[in-house]
């Protein structure tokens, strides 16, 4: 039987833990409007398309954060301009949009073989983070954090209704423009993480778990962030133990909850609803 | 400030007004939905929008709300460009459908609420005032007892009715209102209207597209007509006129007109002629005779 207590023994499983938990509330947070929008696929198109803005950042000695928001940003705004200029729907324009930046970035990487290790922006690799980017990952999640912390409920609104939203003095554009800024930073510091492959399930999984369990707003929040949090620590205290691999256990653990949402949930979940549906047939046989 | 705050809402000193002139619409693929339309709007007013499917009523809307550019023209509600009244909450609108996510985890009264946000702080904290406003507001269309129901867990006339009162809850001082009658019953409707002749005496200005024409005497004071244009707009008595309504409507509208043996019993030549757009009124005759049927269309004009 290992010890149970081992992980907290050393200062980079510490580190590690507290770390994803601040990162995992922050996507969590962002996720419940990601999935409502039904944009859940930008939050892996970004995580794609910061690749470019890391790899130069890596190329001319700037934090890799520094490129990676400037990308996410550059690649959101381009979003927003060939979505207001054109019919196109909003998956294909995120299409189109992010994996331009993400061939960019496969490009610069190719040509400059050793100006980054790929391996650590698509697999993750929280355990082994130095304490300059561990820094870097909370200043940013933090920040990021509490912005949305100031402006839920304007996001909500704006997402909700975006005509009503305008016509209570609310700017639209602006608000949107400063969510995908928030993404992309929520991108970077979980790129950090779990990896560019695995963002997607930190900006999905935990809003989408939420969902299954209430109607109301702020308790989808409250909900969404704990499971993120929750499962992020976890994952990482757990990879301690199956060595390596943080982003696959959070992600795992994230997956699990979503399940048992799904069946159990009191009023969305799978058996609630069958109970219900059988309770009105044995109602209306009466 | 703060005494003037207390003393008149959210507005003090401003007065409703709603000035379009001139505004020419068209869009993107082509179509030229409005072409000079203009009219004025005072205090104190319910105006009703009339005309046919497609003559470009909710395009006004949208483009006094600067939801469509105007290619030409100007609009100034209260005598402030459009951005800037509803920055200072001064217009509420209610458009014709609500193009929302009806699954989006929000209940009734918090979408209500939503309509307070511009007179909270940024943290968009209510206060007990906000919230009494929204139960204020909520009682008002009948909609209490659903309060904490989810949005998308309502009928449509429910779901019409909430988004009234999130306008309502919001105070603005002019009201726009695109067809709120549709899809609703009797009761609701007259409630509504009874609701708007309270704001009237409280200053607000409303524009409201109707297709019930047979009401629009009973509550406009002033009564704006479209057909690709403003073809006429002023009080209700000089403008309601059945030419002008032939105007409007050239065609597309329903006509009767009951007269001689259908009517009297002597040789009155007096008749009765009814307009209507999509509603079909029924029209009874004669209050003491028991077997009355709704009168059979004498003639239906449809040239
Ligand atoms: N988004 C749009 N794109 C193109 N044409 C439109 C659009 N919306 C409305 N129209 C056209 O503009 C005209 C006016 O429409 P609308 O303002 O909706 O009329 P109403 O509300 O009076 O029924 C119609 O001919 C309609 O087909
Ligand atoms: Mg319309």
């Amino acid at each position: 039987m290992p010890d149970l207590l081992a992980p907290f023994a050393y200062g980079y499983m510490v580190k590690a833990m507290w770390v994803s938990a601040l990162v995992g509330a922050t996507c969590a947070f962002l996720s419940c409007f990601l999935m409502l929008k039904g944009w859940s696929l930008m939050g892996d198109a970004l995580g794609h398309a910061v690749v470019p803005g890391v790899a130069l950042a890596y190329l001319i000695g700037l934090p890799f954060s520094a490129g990676a928001f400037v990308a996410g940003g550059l690649a959101a705004l381009a979003m927003q301009f060939v979505r207001s200029q054109t019919r196109l729907r909003e998956d294909a324009v995120i299409g189109l949009v992010f994996t331009a930046f993400f061939a960019a970035g496969m490009l610069l990487v190719s040509i400059n073989p050793t100006s980054i290790n790929v391996q650590s922006i698509v697999l993750g690799n929280i355990l082994a983070i130095s304490d300059w980017d561990a820094l870097q990952v909370v200043v940013v999640s933090a920040v990021t954090l509490g912005v949305l912390l100031v402006v839920w409920k304007d996001l909500m609104a704006v997402f909700f209704d975006e005509a009503h939203a305008r016509s209570i003095g609310l700017d639209p554009t602006r608000l949107k423009i400063l969510f995908f800024t928030l993404l992309s930073a929520a991108t970077v510091a979980a790129l950090q993480t779990v990896g560019a492959c695995l963002v997607i399930a930190m900006v999905v999984t935990p809003g989408a778990t939420a969902y299954l369990l209430t109607d109301r707003f702020p308790v989808l929040l409250t909900i969404a962030v704990a499971v993120g949090a929750l499962t992020c620590f976890v994952g990482a205290y757990l990879s301690y133990f199956v060595d390596g691999a943080t982003g696959g256990v959070i992600v795992t653990l994230q997956t699990l909850v979503f399940l048992t949402a799904f069946y159990l949930a009191p009023r969305h979940g799978l058996l609630a609803q069958r109970r219900r549906r059988e309770a009105a047939i044995v109602e209306a046989a009466r | 400030m703060v005494q003037t705050r207390a003393a008149r809402g959210h507005h003090a000193g401003v007065e409703a007004s709603l000035d379009v002139a001139g505004v020419t619409v068209a869009y993107p693929n082509g179509t030229l939905a409005l072409e000079n339309a203009s009219f004025h709007l005072g205090p104190g007013t319910i105006a009703g929008l009339v005309g046919v499917n497609g003559a470009g009523k909710s395009t006004l809307f949208k483009a006094i709300m600067g939801f469509v550019a105007p290619s030409a023209g100007e609009v100034r509600i209260a005598g402030l460009p459009a951005r800037e009244a509803q920055r200072r909450g001064i217009v509420a609108y209610v458009p014709q459908s609500e193009e929302v996510d009806w699954s989006f985890p929000v209940l009734v009264e918090d979408v209500v609420t939503m309509g307070r946000y511009g007179h909270m702080g940024f943290l968009r904290i209510a206060s007990r005032d906000d919230r009494k406003k929204v139960d204020t507001a909520l009682e008002r269309v009948g909609m209490s007892a659903f309060r904490k129901r989810q949005i998308g867990e309502l009928s449509g006339g429910q779901r019409k009715r909430v988004f009234l009162a999130r306008a309502l809850a919001q105070e603005g001082l002019v009201m726009l209102l695109d067809e709120p009658f549709t899809g609703v019953d009797v009761a609701t409707e007259q409630a509504i209207v009874a609701l708007m002749r309270d704001l009237r005496t409280e200053g607000h200005l409303m524009l409201v597209s109707t297709h019930n024409l047979g009401s629009v005497p009973d509550y406009c004071d002033e009564v704006v007509l479209v057909r690709r244009t403003v073809l006429a707009a002023g009080p209700t008595a000089t403008t309601f006129t059945q030419a002008n309504l032939e105007k409007a409507f050239g065609g597309v509208l329903r006509h009767f007109r009951i007269e001689g043996a259908a009517l009297h019993d002597d040789d009155d030549r007096r008749s009765v002629t009814v307009l209507t757009d999509d509603e079909r009124p029924v029209v009874f005759y004669g209050a003491e005779k028991t077997s009355d049927q709704p009168l059979p269309r004498a003639s239906e004009e449809n040239p």
